[in-house]
This record gives C-alpha cells, sequence and structure tokens, in this order.
C-alpha cells in the first residue's frame, strides 16, 4: 500500500477558498462586521430594566410642596416628564397616543394637606399595554410614594411611632389601564402580528424577483416591452393579496386563540394593516435589488429582521435605549407599524392619536418603492 | 433592401473599461447574419445596444428604423430576443410559457389562440403543450425559447449564441428553423462560437478586443487580400503524424502559416512551393504526402485577422 497523506492537498484548498473569500467583499462584509455590530447595538437594547419612562403630569396643585413630589419622581431616574396636561382629558389622551406611558396626578390640595399634616391621595395611571414597562412603573412609583411619606413623618417630628403601613400620610393610588391584568399576551402577540407579516411579506417579494435573476428570466423579460414599474407592481400585486389574507389570518388566531381583543376600530386597524403591507412590500423589493441570488438575499433578510425584533420595540423598551441605538429603531418600519397595533388593539386609539406613526409608515414606503425603482432601473440599464 | 440594423461610431464603456468601440454596422432586411468573436470581445454588450437594453456612450444605432438610445420601448416592441441560456419559466408548462409572452406582448385575446398555433407549428412543439418546461430536453426547450421569441411576429430576431450545449442534431435542426423563418421574410442576428454555423449566414462580423474587425459575406471575407496575400496560396496536405509534420513544415522559409485541420494540415505558402513541401514530408518519412490547393475558410479568415489586428496594436494574439 502507497502511503497516501490523510491531508493531502489541503494547503491547496486553504489557498483557492481564501481567494474566493477575499474576492466577494460583500460576503465577507456580512461575515466579519455584521456580527460584531449586531452583537454591540444589540447589547445595548436588550435592557429589561427600564428607565426614562415617559411620563405626564397633571399637577393641580403646583406649589412648592407639589413641586418637589414630582422632583423626587424625576430624580429616580426612573421617570421622564415629557408633557405636561392641563387636564384629565389631556392626560389620558397622552396615554393613548403612546406619547407617555405612565400619568402622575397630584390634587389642587396636595401641599394644603401635607402642611395641615393631613393625608393625602396621589393618583398613577400606567399604560398596561407594555407589560415590562407598567410593572416596573408600579413598584417604583409605589416605592417612591413611599419614601415621601417617610419624609414627611421625619419632618413632623415622627410623633407617630410606628406607622402602619395602611396609615400613610401620602397614599398612592396606581390604576393600570388598558390591561390591568398586565398580560404578556396582549403586549406580545399583537407586536408579532407585524413581525410576522414583515417577514412572509419581504421574503415573498425579495426571493420573488431573486429567482428571476438567478435564471436569467429577468433578461429575458426586459428585452420584451414591459415596463419596469409593470413589473413590479404586477410583483407586487400577488404578494400583496397574499399579504393581506395572511394579515386576516393572523388577527383572527389573535383575537380567537389568545383572546386579545380589539378595542379600537376595525376599519382603522385593516387600512393601516395594508399601508405596512405595501412599506413591507418595498423591503423586499429593496432587498431584490441589492441580491444577486437567494442565498446573498437570505443574508440580507437577516440583517433586517434581527432589529426589527430587537430594536423596534416589539421585545424590549425604545424608552430605555441609549439615543444612538434607539435612532436606529426609528428608521424601521415595523416600529411604528407596532406602535400603531398596540395603540389601535390595546388602548383603542384612533387616527388623531396615529397620524405620526401612519405618516412615518407612508413616507417610508414611499422611499423605499422609489429607492428601489430607480436601482431596479440602473441595474438594468 | 434595406438595412434593419444601421449603427455608426457605436460605443461603450463600463467605467474605465471599453467594451465596444466604434462599431459601424449594417445588417441588410432578410439576411441572416452572423456575429463572431471570443468570449469578452463584446458580442454581448452590442446586442445589449441593439437591443435597448444599454444606452450606448457614443455613437447611435437603429434597428427597423428605431433609435436604440431614444426609442428603446419601440425597438422591444419590434424585435424577438432568444438568450444563450434557457431564460423560460421552467415551472411553467409550454402553453403557459407561450401565453405569458402573447400577454407580455400585447397580442389581443381573440388574436391569441391563433398566434401561440402559429408558433407551435413553426417549431413544432405541438406534441409537448401540457408538458413542463423543466421536462424538455436542451434542444427542445430552445425551440420553446424561439416560440415565445416569435409570438408577436418580430421581423428581426437576435439570438444570442443559440446553439451553445445542445447536441448536434438539434442544432441541425434549430438552424433549419432559422432557414425557414428567413425564407418567410425575418431578419436574423446570431451570435455563435461555432465556425460551421458562420459559414450558414449569408453575412458576418467579426469583434475583437471591442472592435469590429471585419464585416460581409463569407464569400468576400475569403478574398480579402490580407487573407490569401498576393503572391501566397492556401494549401491542404494530407500525410502521417500531422504534429510532427506540422512542425517540420513550419520550419521552411516558403511556410507563412501551418495548423492542424481535422486529417490534414492546412498551409499558407509562397505560391509555388508544392514541390519543396512534398520533398521535406517526404524526406521526413510522413508517407505519401497530397498537396492541393484550397479556399481559405472563416476560420482561416478569422485567424488570420485576428493575428494582424493583434501585430498592428501591439498585442499578443489569443486565439
Amino acid at each position: 500500500m502507497g502511503s497516501r497523506p490523510l491531508f493531502r492537498g489541503i494547503t491547496s484548498i486553504i489557498y483557492k477558498e481564501s481567494i474566493h473569500i477575499l474576492r466577494d467583499p460583500r460576503t465577507l462584509f456580512l461575515m466579519i462586521l455584521v456580527p460584531g455590530v449586531q452583537l454591540t447595538i444589540f447589547g445595548y437594547a436588550i435592557n429589561l430594566d427600564v428607565k426614562n419612562i415617559p411620563t405626564v403630569i397633571h399637577d393641580m396643585d403646583n406649589r412648592r410642596e407639589s413641586r418637589e413630589l414630582v422632583d423626587s419622581f424625576v430624580n429616580s431616574g426612573y421617570f421622564n416628564i415629557v408633557a405636561v396636561a392641563d387636564s384629565d382629558e389631556e392626560l389620558m389622551r397622552s396615554i393613548i397616543r403612546g406619547e407617555a406611558k405612565v400619568g402622575l396626578k397630584v390634587p389642587p390640595d396636595y401641599s394644603d394637606r401635607i402642611v395641615r399634616g393631613q393625608d393625602t391621595q396621589l393618583q398613577i395611571l400606567i399604560d398596561g399595554s407594555d407589560s415590562t414597562i407598567s410593572m416596573q412603573a408600579l413598584n417604583v412609583a409605589n416605592a417612591i410614594a413611599l419614601r415621601k411619606s417617610i419624609e414627611v413623618l421625619t419632618m413632623r417630628g415622627a410623633t407617630v411611632a410606628a406607622p402602619g403601613l395602611d396609615n400613610l400620610p401620602i397614599d398612592a393610588r396606581p390604576r393600570v389601564l388598558f390591561n390591568p391584568d398586565m398580560k404578556t399576551v396582549n403586549f406580545m402577540v399583537p407586536g408579532l402580528v407585524g413581525i410576522v407579516m414583515q417577514v412572509v411579506t419581504m421574503f415573498l417579494t425579495a426571493f420573488a424577483i431573486v429567482r428571476e435573476k438567478e435564471n436569467g428570466t429577468l433578461e429575458q423579460l426586459m428585452v420584451t416591452p414591459v415596463s419596469r414599474l409593470g413589473l413590479m407592481c404586477g410583483k407586487l400585486v400577488p404578494y400583496g393579496v397574499i399579504g393581506t389574507i395572511e394579515t386576516g389570518i393572523v388577527l383572527g388566531l389573535m383575537t380567537m386563540l389568545f383572546r386579545v381583543p380589539i378595542s379600537g376600530s376595525l376599519l382603522l386597524l385593516a387600512a393601516l394593516c395594508l399601508l405596512f403591507l405595501f412599506t413591507a412590500l418595498g423591503l423586499g423589493l429593496l432587498l431584490s435589488t441589492l441580491a444577486n441570488n437567494q442565498i446573498q438575499a437570505i443574508q440580507f433578510a437577516f440583517v433586517i429582521m434581527l432589529p426589527s425584533v430587537l430594536l423596534s420595540g416589539f421585545i424590549f423598551p425604545q424608552e430605555s435605549m441609549p439615543t444612538p441605538i434607539w435612532w436606529i429603531g426609528q428608521f424601521i418600519p415595523v416600529t411604528y407599524f407596532i406602535q400603531i397595533l398596540r395603540g389601535i388593539i390595546i388602548r383603542g386609539a384612533g387616527f388623531e392619536d396615529l397620524w405620526f406613526q401612519t405618516l412615518c409608515l407612508a413616507g417610508m414606503g414611499f422611499a423605499l418603492l422609489t429607492i428601489s425603482t430607480l436601482r431596479f432601473r440602473k441595474r438594468l440599464g | 433592401m434595406s438595412a434593419v440594423i444601421q449603427s455608426t461610431g457605436l460605443t461603450r464603456h463600463f467605467g474605465s473599461v471599453e467594451a465596444v468601440n466604434d462599431v459601424d454596422l449594417t445588417v441588410e432586411e432578410g439576411s441572416i447574419f452572423g456575429f463572431l468573436g471570443p468570449n469578452g470581445s463584446g458580442k454581448s454588450t452590442v446586442i445589449r445596444m441593439l437591443c435597448g437594453l444599454l444606452a450606448p456612450t457614443a455613437g447611435a444605432a437603429t434597428v427597423l428604423g428605431h433609435d436604440v438610445a431614444s426609442q428603446g420601448e419601440r425597438v422591444k416592441e419590434s424585435i424577438g430576443y432568444m438568450s444563450q441560456q434557457f431564460s423560460l419559466y421552467s415551472d411553467l408548462t409550454v402553453m403557459q410559457n407561450l401565453t405569458f409572452y402573447a400577454r407580455i406582448y400585447g397580442i389581443p385575446r381573440r388574436e391569441r389562440k391563433d398566434r401561440i398555433e402559429d408558433v407551435i407549428g413553426i417549431v413544432g412543439i405541438g406534441d409537448y403543450r401540457k408538458r413542463m418546461a423543466s421536462q424538455l430536453s436542451g434542444g427542445w426547450k430552445q425551440r420553446l425559447a424561439l416560440a415565445c421569441a416569435l409570438v408577436h411576429q418580430p421581423k428581426l430576431m437576435f439570438l444570442d449564441e443559440p446553439t451553445a450545449g445542445i447536441d448536434p442534431v438539434a442544432r441541425r435542426e434549430l438552424w433549419n428553423l432559422i432557414f425557414k423563418l428567413s425564407g418567410r421574410g425575418v431578419t436574423f442576428f446570431v451570435t455563435t462560437h461555432y465556425m460551421d454555423e458562420a459559414e450558414r449566414c449569408s453575412h458576418v462580423g467579426y469583434i475583437y478586443f471591442s472592435k469590429l474587425i471585419v464585416c460581409g459575406t463569407p464569400n468576400q471575407l475569403k478574398a480579402l487580400p490580407e487573407i490569401v496575400p498576393e503572391n501566397t496560396t492556401r494549401l491542404e496536405v494530407r500525410c502521417t503524424r500531422l504534429p510532427q509534420a506540422m512542425q517540420t513544415l513550419s520550419d521552411l522559409a516558403c511556410i507563412r502559416d501551418v495548423t492542424i485541420f481535422a486529417d490534414s494540415l492546412h498551409v499558407l505558402a509562397d505560391e509555388g512551393n508544392e514541390g519543396v513541401i512534398d520533398r521535406a514530408l517526404r524526406e521526413g518519412g510522413f508517407g505519401e504526402p497530397m498537396v492541393n490547393q484550397i479556399p481559405p475558410t472563416l476560420e482561416d479568415v478569422f485567424v488570420t485577422l485576428t493575428r494582424k489586428h493583434a501585430r498592428e496594436n501591439g498585442k499578443s494574439a489569443v486565439v
């Protein structure tokens, strides 16, 4: 038997393979840079300890004592005053709109009662549509009220020897709105609807076009009188129809299987779902102009999918993300769609509360479609 | 006869790369124009410009009277195009593929059925109407592609290496189809690598390093003075041990060029040296040599022109 080295030819294969890898800078970029960048970004984003909960204040007292109370909420680092309301309705609107997650209501006689040594009540409204935030807000608000009570008691000279907990000068009355049991399912499932819709629509569209590129049929089509817009929209419509059917199924499952009721307008929900489909199709189209084959399409899809899941507020509250990472989230269409879904489904928000998100989605959809149409033209021109 | 394709100074750059340089081309109505050239010489770029897919950097071309740069869509409506790789939908049946192309070319519903049956008749694919395109053999796939490209009755067909990778019988049948359609007045612009296919064309053009080197009927090309220079003659030499014989002959002073061609040698020699060749081969022990005068083939034409061009441009000929 002649000797046959076990690893014969290994160096030549390594040499050849290295050339393949270096020749394709796009794949090299995806392999080396993207995982590092994503780990860094997502590492910061994955933070279940929520700080800076957007808070709306309705201070009917607005004197030294009440301002001190508000300050102690702000100084805790957990609450961030984003709005000052002048009425109960305004306070509620701000929460329904999703602008604030917590509303703090100080009664008009707060200072008087504290000074007179009487007990007073503090109302704290908490948006239950995000269970992580509402749990945190509930605990912290209670703790702050308790500390404030002890402060007041100490100031009064601690005449009361051992105050029972039911006998505190400041009685915090937290009320969880919309999702009073803080069911995670009510919070997660509407978001999941958005994610699922994006995945299916984006992948379907991207693959439909990349496949034609791979097979050479796209070039054949280009020699026919079919217009670019005709080709692209012809591709989009069937997948739009599939996406619409799928949306119906997903929403049906949500209400029937997971028992998440839709509190807002079904018509508005349907209309905005269609708007999001349009944006997701545009994203798929852009993907198809970037990728030359199906493997690349999958790679690019992952680059889009991970931030959609991690930075959109789907799992991790955006409130606690560092500013640069929060900004990345603002460029992801599904971020706005999840806000819309939670707004309509959980809080019963109307169009007047969601016009900003709607505008962002429409703008992104239009931009995506324009960019992909232009890129499409360039590639073949 | 009028020109269906006319280009003047057609040029295309990709960045700093000159893919097509100053191509003047005329294709007459009813002709079968064979477009030859090595890979990467600019053949596909010329086709893409003529089909309105790619705008010329400089120069202009008209196809069936339409300017390719400004009226690309009009060009696309009136031509048929068949690319080198099979580019139909393999998960559609023969009929579905044909219907798709009939619709895309905007053939009215009433006429659609007749048109489809018409092209099915021309290419003879009638037995496979319900067959998936993926289940057809290479030759049938090409026939289907041809049928799809014909469904809107184009006056001009572009075929980009239509016979690459199909068997010799299918190749011959495809050429018979081309002749049949040519008889009906369709003009063909065909790229190919095969010299025997070039010989079948009524006109040929040869592109090399982005420049159109020559253009004309095969007989015109073979009669070019640089192919058989004055005082030289082309000979076919039959003998034994061809590789060694080739070496022996190329050492002779009177031999300009020698190549092996099937079971003989093709020689370009100074006139009146048949005797010298005969003697050299007999002395070298190459059997009983037979030396005959022959006309040049198109291959001779292209090899000679390529070498000449490379010499003049200081590049080594890659043949």
